[in-house]
């Protein structure tokens, strides 16, 4: 029986219909989502917190609200797949209790510290940039609930990277120091953002049974040359160099080689050894805990005045 | 006090007048009052709608899917109940 | 004073008041007591921004001479800033945040409400009739939460009442009237807060009384902000807000 229903459940997915939260679908499948969609939607909060470091701070008023609805976009990413997730049979409350306390992953690249306004250049360009490479063939994904969040993600994502090529194309166009500003940017931002992608495809256990489950539409491999691919163009019209010597372009490929990525950094960021790992954790476990109260008194409140409606009801 | 989750509510908008409101995603609230606050800072921040309806996720009872095929397969060959089932003259055009 | 200047002082006054609690609520941006309300405060600080920027434009046409809606917020010190004291108070925690909120909407919705029905200044009055439709969400967002935290748990009353009490000093400052708003009420185009102060309390007292707080015993009135003497919290706020256009003068962003 069960055989035969997971023979049913691929006959699906290969014809393309979606799966949907009340569908019969493998437990692996169902666990293999929850984890990437808890860890995604773990990624767009503990990614506001970069990029808010520098809303106060914002050199003009037409970046900072540009920031500040961009930051907020993320937690409305957050909230979009975080719901998603939760039609997977897991609470947002446990989702982020796994967040907390350290048993959770979110992505890399926001254990890196933002150390000028070039930063939310940068991370606008490259890490919302190859955020949407990932997220686009997701809008295809096989399970439902995860393919509608990533569309609306995707049209809020729209503007993000133009936003931070915006700010990258300004400093460019402006002092030497700025243009120094935007260079040091990319060196330290660029290869963090192609790391983004994952491990390398014979190094990615769990990618052939994604891509079985069209999870996953494209390999690591795959979107991180895409990546690669359209941004020398675009550091090109900056004028500015990525920081890579081994970066050429291939006519027999018809792709850009690059160089090897330093994947024991990569590790080590993961394993939590990050420069800013703790203290990415630490604001949002604060954030929570200093929340408590706040949540408590408003479900208080709701409870009070429920039962306040019902006795007018019954008075009545 | 053990901290109780702000229920999940699910969220549907009317995106102009004259459409029907459709479901666009949901979200936690302590109450229907914050819940539809929060629909509208969540879910219409680009203009998306005109109206919101909030629906405590626990209401809303759905049919089984295993019983797909005995619900909606037997409309499948009432093709009558199609226009184009009639074959009425050319001379006719619009009707 | 002459009238163009009096007008241009006037305005930014009420561009500072909402620049910086606009501001104040933009700290909160990543670090909200849950997801939604983190969503909903940055909204109110979205719209508050926008329209200390409508007003900061229109207060560097006048200005002239190459003022525009970044030199008045970013080149002015503490003492040229013009804003409510109440507004710069800091964030604390979600209780105060609240509750400045609160007593700030309560006031900002009546001001634009009389600039509407009174003020002779076209300019000012659409950009009021745009914000009216903002301070009404905002003052309905705020008071759902006194009421809330107020009539929610022990530990919330005690916290919002106490968060009541201390702010409570900054509200006196709102209706005393400054030269600057008695010469523009005078001239038509400004709002003397005076007038606006018996519906401020009654809004307040109604919405207290839901929330199951008490209404302090009339406090010290702490004032100064409206003429640039501020308390210590606005230095800090335009060094890290201004410290782009310091560092790196004169260059476009
Ligand atoms: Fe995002
Ligand atoms: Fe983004």
């Amino acid at each position: 029986m069960e055989i035969n229903l997971e023979e049913q459940f691929q006959k699906r997915i290969d014809e393309e219909v979606k799966i949907e939260p009340r569908d019969w679908m493998p437990e692996k499948y169902r666990k293999t989502l929850l984890r990437q969609i808890s860890q995604h939607a773990h990624s767009e909060i503990v990614g506001m917190l970069p990029e808010g470091n520098w809303i106060t701070r914002a050199p003009n008023l037409r970046r900072k609200v540009a920031l500040l609805a961009k930051v907020q976009d993320e937690a409305g990413h957050g909230l979009y797949l975080y719901s998603a997730a939760e039609t997977l049979g897991m609470s947002r409350d446990e989702m982020l209790e796994e967040l907390h306390t350290g048993k959770a992953k979110y992505s890399s690249i926001f254990n890196y510290p933002t150390l000028t306004w070039a930063d939310m250049g940068a991370i606008g360009w490259l890490v919302d940039g190859a955020a949407i490479m990932n997220q686009v063939p997701l809008c295809r994904t096989s399970y439902g609930p995860y393919a509608r969040a990533m569309v609306r993600v995707c049209k809020e994502e729209s503007f993000h990277q133009r936003q931070g090529y915006e700010i990258m194309l300004t400093l460019c166009k402006g002092s030497e120091e700025q243009k120094a500003m935007a260079q040091d940017a990319l060196n330290r931002w660029w290869w963090p953002s192609i790391m983004m992608f994952g491990p390398n495809d014979d190094n990615s256990p769990n990618s052939a049974q994604s891509m079985k489950w069209k999870i996953k539409r494209f390999s690591n491999d795959e979107l991180r040359q895409k990546f690669v691919d359209v941004t020398v163009a675009q550091a090109e019209i900056l004028g500015l160099t990525i920081p890579d010597k081994d970066l050429k372009w291939n006519e027999a490929r018809g792709h850009y080689d690059f160089g090897a990525i330093n994947w024991d950094e990569f590790n080590n960021v993961v394993a939590g050894n990050g420069p800013c790992n703790k203290q990415r954790l630490k604001a949002r476990v604060d954030a929570w805990e200093k929340g408590a109260w706040v949540r408590e008194a408003a479900t208080a409140y709701a409870e009070k005045r429920a039962k306040r409606e019902k006795n007018k009801i019954e008075a009545a | 006090m053990t901290n109780k989750e702000w229920p999940l509510w699910e969220v549907f908008i009317r995106a102009k007048q004259g459409l029907n409101h459709k479901h666009v995603g949901s979200l936690h609230a302590a109450d229907y009052q914050m819940a539809i606050e929060n629909a509208r800072d969540v879910y219409t921040r680009r203009l998306e709608g005109v109206s919101i309806w909030v629906v405590e996720s626990k209401y809303i009872h759905a049919n089984e899917p295993s019983e797909q095929d005995a619900l909606f397969d037997p409309a499948s060959d009432k093709i009558y109940r199609h226009p184009t089932f009639y074959v009425l003259p050319e001379e006719l055009n619009h009707m | 004073m002459n009238q163009k200047e009096i007008l241009f002082d006037y305005i930014l006054h009420l561009a500072d008041n909402s620049m910086i609690i606009g501001q104040r609520n933009a700290e909160w941006c990543g670090h909200g007591p849950v997801l939604e309300q983190d969503i909903a405060l940055t909204n109110i600080s979205l719209d508050l921004i926008g329209e200390a920027r409508s007003l900061y434009q229109y207060a560097a046409e006048i200005k002239g001479g190459g003022a525009t809606e970044d030199s008045l917020p970013f080149l002015r010190d503490v003492l040229q800033y013009r804003n409510l004291l109440l507004v710069e108070q800091p964030n604390t925690d979600w209780a105060y945040t609240i509750v400045r909120q609160f007593f700030f909407d309560v006031y900002h919705y009546y001001l634009n409400k009389m600039l509407i029905e009174h003020s002779n200044d076209t300019r000012l009055k659409e950009i009021a009739s745009k914000t009216i439709k903002e301070a009404t969400y905002h003052l309905k967002w705020s008071s759902e939460w006194m009421i809330r935290l107020g009539d929610g748990t022990d530990i919330s009353k005690s916290k919002m009442q106490t968060a009541v009490e201390e702010l409570w000093d900054f509200t006196g400052e709102l209706f005393l009237e400054s030269a600057t708003e008695q010469a523009a009420a005078q001239a038509g185009f400004g709002i003397s807060p005076s007038s606006i102060e018996s519906y401020w309390r009654e809004k307040v007292a109604e919405i207290l009384e839901e929330a199951t707080l008490t209404i302090p015993e009339k406090g010290f009135a702490q004032k100064g902000g409206k003429t640039g003497i501020h308390s210590e919290h606005l230095g800090y706020i335009l060094a890290e807000m201004q410290f782009m256009q310091r560092a790196y003068p004169n260059l476009e962003w």
